[in-house]
């Protein structure tokens, strides 16, 4: 598949790997404030802890995902099941919440994780990273780019990384102000609801190709793969299931329309609490220049922020509320995420290093805020403004 | 009938582009293999149905196969798949059972061996209900269509369980004509199937059987005075021997110069290991790039690297071993984590070649 790549020069992994010392030189304050040898120090001390995990990983966590995968089933074939009979009321709102958390849950805790190679390891086929696909508009091939590829590696590296916005909304004050972005709260809650559309075409970067930073011949291929799949999503939700309930297609489709918006904010609040509340940095592309692993580990530590919640809250947001951890281990299965956090906290505590946390309410609410701030213009004239 | 009748509707229900359909994009088989591992649209599964132990090291498994199953020629073999601590492995066993079993039941014989994954777990973990997966038969180590020539079959330890499959399936079919069997084993209580031989070798006047103790006193390796008696014109036989690579070796040895290689089938059972485990400290070996039929000598860099110096483009991203992009099958050879320097396992497996250096000779399928 065609793929444009927003970095020219791949970068050199050598230079990240453990061993290699570098100078600490950082526009970044937190990076800044650390010594080249405590970064290492800091890097090795998390190679460690996931060298652990990895060595532990074994029957327990196969079991595990494949607990959660027959529950999602469970869950599909029931709320199906019961949207056939829509026009029951009760049958109707039984559906929706059975099919909602079994696209939540077949969207996060096993698609974002299997997506990512958490559970190569077992050489299962149905359970491989490169093989799955989700119950979503995005495709899993274009998800395993932008996410795994631009996301994970650049995170939130303005200009790189495209999840700082979807180049839809401003959410960073070092994006320059525009007056579209006026729209900023309208545009976040229509991104919200169409979630899973603004993560399909997400690869093909509209934005620049609007902004003849991209080429059509480069985004054509890219929109053609979204396209497929939409239409398979579209047929199964829309049309298919619809028409096996006969006369009460309306009640099914509007169920599995419900389900779908359902997912779709819920998927929205979690992921956008990963990285937006208060305090969240954002770094500069410079940042990038010779950047020795235990500086990565860094800018993944200070790009991220976790949600506090229950054992259950954890599962249906595919334990992304352990943002931080995930982002440096991303590839690490998700449920062991809240085994190691106070280590991970711990060992952040040590070196100085902040640890975002907070209850949903709260990292949300920053959000919004931050979404609402940032639709207006910088109150400060040192803050850059669009010519 | 009725039986495949409904088994051929329900594949054909289960396999239709609606039901495809309406499970995109997992498919059919991800809604069935939760509920009962034997079910699955096109993959062959089977539940072991009875367990039994021909000697103190090896275990024969009896199995019902689901509907896919194709059956079977005696003397060949199937890829077994079972998961042990989480991570599924593949193993080839020969089938040890007639080709037409009375109860319809399907067996492998598996002797545990030192420093075997796989076969020392089937020895301590099969257990009655268990379900494995299973390939389709496979291989060409088996009888011609009409048997005529005298049949000369040679076993070594457990290669004794292709041509187990062999001398029942001719004893059911009352097949009366000369045979000869040498079989290697270590001492009497390693000698798999010892009653049944003596009973089917027994029941048979044309049937002749040697079986040669090696660790015991007057015991030996294979040599050409273990056939007198046996085979009266080697040349004029149909010869097997499926065994350790020693046995083959020099049974290949005598066939050539004998001039009746052509009358030779040979199953080898442990791979032929053509190079010693590498020093990981030092770079050596060669890279094999199947697919693209390309080879490179390993310089030590990450596969990655090497891949695209030798002028191919494997998908590739973060370069640092956290995307997963650039993941593909290793199908032998260890690889080093360049992260960790942790040393992979020498069988076939998924590899992320960005942070995977070759430690000797890798074969990768790209």
């Amino acid at each position: 598949m065609a793929r444009s790549k927003s970095l020219s020069t791949p970068r050199n992994p050598s230079s990240k790997l453990p061993g290699k010392a570098a100078a600490s030189v950082s526009s970044n304050p937190m990076i800044a404030a650390l010594s080249a040898s405590q970064i290492e120090a800091f890097g090795r001390e998390l190679d460690a802890l996931r060298e652990r995990v990895l060595a532990d990983l074994g029957e327990r966590d196969a079991a595990y995902i494949r607990r959660i995968v027959k529950l999602q089933r469970s869950l599909e074939i029931a709320g199906r099941g019961l949207l056939q009979f829509g026009f029951l009321p009760p049958a109707w709102l039984g559906g929706v919440a059975a099919l909602a958390t079994s696209k939540i849950l077949d969207n996060m805790e096993i698609g974002h994780n299997v997506m990512h190679g958490q559970y190569d390891w077992m050489q299962d086929p149905a359970l491989n990273s490169k093989n799955f696909d989700w119950d979503t508009a995005c495709p899993g091939d274009q998800w395993r780019h932008s996410h795994n590829v631009m996301h994970h590696t650049y995170t939130n590296v303005l200009g790189v990384d495209r999840d700082v916005g979807y180049g839809l909304l401003r959410m960073d004050e070092k994006q320059p102000w525009r007056p579209q972005y006026l729209a900023n709260p309208l545009m976040a809650f229509g991104l919200a609801a169409l979630f899973q559309y603004g993560v399909a075409l997400h690869d093909v970067e509209f934005d620049r190709v609007i902004a003849g930073k991209r080429s059509w011949r480069d985004a054509k291929p890219v929109l053609q793969g979204v396209w497929k799949k939409v239409r398979r999503q579209w047929l199964k939700d829309y049309a298919l299931f619809p028409l096996l309930a006969g006369p009460f297609a309306g009640f099914t489709l509007a169920g599995n329309a419900s389900a779908n918006l359902i997912r779709n904010f819920w998927s929205f609040t979690i992921i956008f609490c990963g990285h937006f509340p208060a305090d969240v940095q954002t770094f500069d592309k410079s940042e990038l220049a010779n950047e020795t692993r235990g500086h990565w580990y860094l800018r993944q530590l200070l790009g991220s922020a976790n949600i506090e919640g229950g054992k259950l809250f954890h599962v249906m947001s595919g334990n992304l509320s352990f943002q931080i951890e995930h982002h440096l281990f991303p590839d690490l299965p998700g449920h062991r995420y809240a085994e190691i956090a106070s280590e991970v906290r711990e060992i952040c505590g040590r070196y100085g290093l902040p640890y975002n946390t907070g209850s949903l309410a709260r990292q949300f609410g920053s959000v919004l805020r931050r979404i609402a701030e940032l639709a207006l213009p910088p109150r400060s004239a040192m803050l850059p403004v669009a010519a | 009938m009725i039986d495949s009748m409904l088994s051929g509707s329900l594949n054909r229900a289960l396999g239709s582009r609606l039901v495809n359909a309406l499970t995109a994009p997992h498919g059919v088989d991800r809604f069935l293999e939760p509920f009962n591992p034997m079910w699955s649209v096109d993959k062959i599964r089977a539940r072991i149905e009875s367990i039994t132990r021909p000697t103190a090291d090896s275990v024969s498994l009896r199995m019902r196969p689901n509907r896919h199953w194709k059956g079977f020629l005696a003397g060949q073999y199937v890829r077994v798949q079972v998961e042990i601590g989480g991570v599924r492995r593949s193993r080839c066993y020969s089938l040890s059972d007639a080709q037409a079993a009375h109860d319809g039941l399907i067996e492998i014989t598996v002797k545990a061996q030192d420093e075997g994954l796989v076969s020392a777990y089937l020895n301590r973990n099969a257990r009655v209900g268990m379900v494995i997966g299973l390939s389709q038969a496979e291989g060409e180590f088996v009888l011609p269509q009409a048997v005529s020539a005298p049949l000369m079959l040679i076993a070594g330890g457990s290669g004794i369980t292709p041509i187990m499959a062999m001398l029942r399936t001719l004893a059911r079919g009352g097949h009366a004509g000369v045979l000869s069997l040498l079989y290697y084993v270590r001492n009497a209580a390693d000698t798999i199937f010892a009653d049944e031989l003596i009973e089917l070798f027994g029941a048979q006047p044309e049937w002749k059987l040697r079986v040669i103790r090696t660790r015991e006193s007057g015991g030996s390796r294979f040599g050409r005075a273990h056939l007198d008696g046996l085979v009266q014109d080697l040349a004029a036989a149909e010869i097997y021997v499926c065994g350790p690579a020693a046995l083959i070796d020099a049974v290949s040895a005598l066939c050539a110069e004998l001039g009746c290689e052509s009358r030779l089938r040979l199953e080898r059972f442990t791979a032929t290991s053509t190079s010693a485990p590498a020093d990981p400290d030092t770079i050596s070996g060669e890279l094999r790039f199947v697919r693209s039929e390309r080879y490179a000598a390993n310089d030590g860099r990450s596969l990655l690297d090497q891949a695209e110096a030798a002028g191919l483009r494997p998908e590739s991203g973060c370069r640092m071993g956290i995307c997963h992009s650039c993941t593909c099958r290793k199908t032998s050879g260890v690889v080093r984590d360049l992260r960790s320097g942790r040393l992979s396992s020498s069988g076939e497996e998924d590899i992320q070649i960005c942070v995977s250096a070759a430690v000797g000779d890798v074969t990768l399928d790209i």
